[in-house]
């Protein structure tokens, strides 16, 4: 296998949860949770998945660790499809790809000390030689203190607990981690102590990331490059500095500008009217046009825009993608 | 920003402690500032560094038989803490009202968001049903809820989390309070929702010409929002200011800490220099500073002799014993690097 070719290749996934409804249980409709994402993972870079709630994110890197089925598409992991693969099949697989959660607290289990914790991947893989040596090894890797062996998740703290999530992920060599939110729930000093350490193990081991978040400003700390999701879609894809510097998407532009901070040009921001639509009854064609200070009527109501690379090679699904940022005053104005 | 109004709110010296079977939690020591008409004041702080008690305390929220309050939180002449609990409650949600981080949790599942802004009307005010159900339907226009005679009549479950934000904001002017206390208001929310509640809450400021406490761990929400700033850290007083002064000249090393170890949404840093360690316990808290075990430019009598909070001068009040000279450079360095040329 070549570095350049990709880790994790996902084409034309899909995932609907169908929503039940009265004493039957009939199904009513369908959760459109992600729809016809395309993603490229490379070996050794971190890609950020970013977007609101219920944008699908999470579900995208449940579907790629196959923690989900999809519904239909495909996901290569090392050239390997295994999309259709059965548990069985999956388990050694779980070896190369991991997760760290979002809630240090409930992702723990409480009645664990934390050496059985991180030491249960071992025991899963019938690895328990050496495993204790290995564990305190681990612990030390990510600043925990190899004595605390046998404590128990409430005597640390949140930091802390984050800290024995991403030894547990870290126990088996995996090559790949998906990272769903897990600075979320930590307060900023602390935050910039995982993504430090997260950096750090990255270099060390030669991991590949996914890291899904909520948070732009933590998504340009860490990633290389970024999807930005709306709806269950990809609506741009690219280089981190690219994105960041010059966004094509109209609902990339508006997050971006919707993030506090007193900057010179005197808090200019696009104002989204109205809410995120609901992914059970998503908008025809573009799903952001109801939404969007560019949509042009006849045009973005009736044809759903195709993935195109634009400028410095980022990818927009939009059919009136921004010439200029940061946009004038004038053009925040639908 | 806005031209400097009234005083409206005055406290001194707070201080909360908790008695519990493990010691005694020092929640709040020796918390004061005060609120004018037409300010906010961003209370800023991480989890535990007292910025919610302060003002569950200020509101009269606290249970008085399991926690010790002392100090003066003084509205309008009157000492709110010597008050006896129905005069505090004829206050409480009239002059002063507050607002949570959570809607979901602040709403009744059951009941109609329309019947419970009523019920918030009546509940200070003789007038009919009818007459209170007007003023809500009135109230959730004014916070930008589109039909609102119709979702008036909606459940909570059928409003998105930023509206429900907004029926909160609607139930809390029900009495044109004088002062409107936001505890995280939009942590709970997307940034793009985010946005529209912080303006609004701008908005409302302006219209009902009050006095805003918000409360946040998100220095971005404060710089954009605040005219002055507490900063908090273990239940004290770090630092102090107008928002010009603590964004401009931050002067306290736990400030520093925060806005070091804080992402940048403008470019890629090179490492973020996050705070060692994590906040102290509230029932044993390290003597001198409390900062003192995380802080980079400890020196000698920083684990022996609390630092008082004052000003140097032509700065505003921290808590520090580093020279002022030393504040002011390494402090200029941080504004410099996290908000350019500022004016």
């Amino acid at each position: 296998m070549s570095a350049a070719e990709p880790l994790v290749e996902i084409r034309h996934l899909v995932k609907r949860f169908p929503v039940k409804q009265g004493v039957f249980a009939r199904t009513a409709g369908e959760v459109h949770a992600v729809e016809d994402v395309n993603l490229t993972i490379r070996r050794g870079e971190t890609l950020g998945i970013v977007g609101e709630s219920g944008c699908g994110k999470s579900t995208t890197a449940r579907l790629i660790l196959r923690l989900l089925d999809p519904t239909s598409g495909t996901i290569t992991f090392d050239g390997r499809d295994i999309t259709k693969l059965s548990q069985r099949e999956l388990r050694p697989l779980r070896r190369e790809m991991q997760m760290i959660f979002q809630d240090p607290y409930s992702s723990l289990n409480p009645r664990k000390t934390i050496g059985q914790i991180i030491g249960g991947p071992f025991a899963i893989h019938n690895m328990k030689q050496g495993a204790k040596t290995r564990v305190k090894e681990l612990l030390e890797v990510v600043g925990l203190n190899p004595e605390h062996y046998n404590r128990y998740p409430h005597e640390f703290s949140g930091g802390q607990r984050q800290r024995i999530g991403v030894a547990r992920a870290l126990a088996l060599n995996p090559r790949m981690i998906v990272c769903d939110e897990p600075v979320s729930a930590l307060d900023v000093s602390i935050q910039a102590q995982i993504l430090n350490l997260l950096r750090r193990l990255q270099s060390d081991f030669n991991l590949t990331y996914v890291f899904i978040s909520h948070d732009l400003s933590v998504i340009r700390q860490i990633a290389d490059r970024v999807a930005v999701m709306y709806i269950g879609r990809v609506v741009e894809l690219g280089d981190a500095e690219a994105i960041y510097s010059h966004p094509r998407h109209p609902y990339t532009a508006a997050l971006l500008s919707a993030v506090p901070k007193a900057s010179a040009d005197g808090g200019r921001r696009i104002v989204l009217g109205g809410d995120v639509p609901s992914p059970v009854d998503p908008p025809p064609a573009c799903v952001f046009h109801p939404r969007c200070i560019r949509f042009k009527s006849g045009h973005c109501d009736v044809e759903e825009p195709a993935m195109t690379v634009r400028g410095d090679g980022q990818q927009v699904a939009c059919h009136y993608p921004l010439e200029r940022w940061p946009m004038t005053a004038e053009e925040m104005r639908r | 920003m806005t031209a400097p109004g009234s005083t409206l709110l005055e406290v001194e010296e707070l201080t909360v402690r908790f008695p519990t079977a493990d010691g005694v939690v020092q929640a709040v020591t020796n918390v004061s500032f005060s609120l004018r008409r037409g300010e906010t004041l961003g209370i800023v702080g991480e989890s535990g560094s007292g910025k919610s008690v302060t003002n569950l305390a200020i509101i009269g929220l606290l249970n008085r038989k399991r926690a010790e309050i002392t100090g003066k939180v003084v509205f309008e002449g009157t000492d709110l803490l010597a008050l006896k609990p129905d005069e505090l409650s004829a206050v409480r949600g009239r002059d002063i009202a507050m607002i949570f981080q959570d809607p979901f949790a602040s709403l009744h599942p059951m009941y109609r968001v329309g019947d419970q802004i009523a019920e918030a009307v009546l509940a200070h005010e003789k007038t009919s049903k009818g007459k209170a159900q007007q003023r809500a339907v009135e109230l959730l226009g004014r916070v930008g809820i589109p039909n609102a005679a119709q979702r008036a009549k909606d459940y909570p479950h059928q409003f998105s989390g930023g509206m429900r934000q907004r029926a909160m904001i609607a139930m809390a002017l029900v009495h044109n309070p004088d002062v409107l206390i936001a505890d995280e208001p939009t942590t709970a929310l997307d940034v793009t929702v985010q946005a529209q509640i912080l303006e609004l809450i701008q908005t409302v400021k302006a219209e009902f010409d009050i006095g805003v406490i918000l409360v946040t761990h998100d220095l971005g929400v404060v710089e954009e929002t605040a005219d002055s700033v507490m900063v908090m850290y273990a239940g004290s007083v770090m630092e102090y200011g107008s928002a010009a002064e603590v964004f401009g000249l931050p002067q306290h090393p736990y400030s520093w800490g925060l806005l070091d170890s804080m992402p940048s949404i403008d470019r890629r840093l090179e490492t973020l220099m996050p705070i060692e360690g994590s906040p102290p316990s509230l029932i044993s808290p390290p003597p001198g500073c409390p900062f003192h075990p995380r802080c980079r430019y400890r020196f000698e009598p920083c684990s022996s002799v609390r630092p008082p909070l004052e000003a140097p001068p032509g700065g505003h009040l921290d808590a520090c014993h580093l020279p002022s000279e030393r504040k002011q450079a390494l402090g200029r360095s941080r504004s410099v690097e996290h908000f350019g040329a500022r004016a």
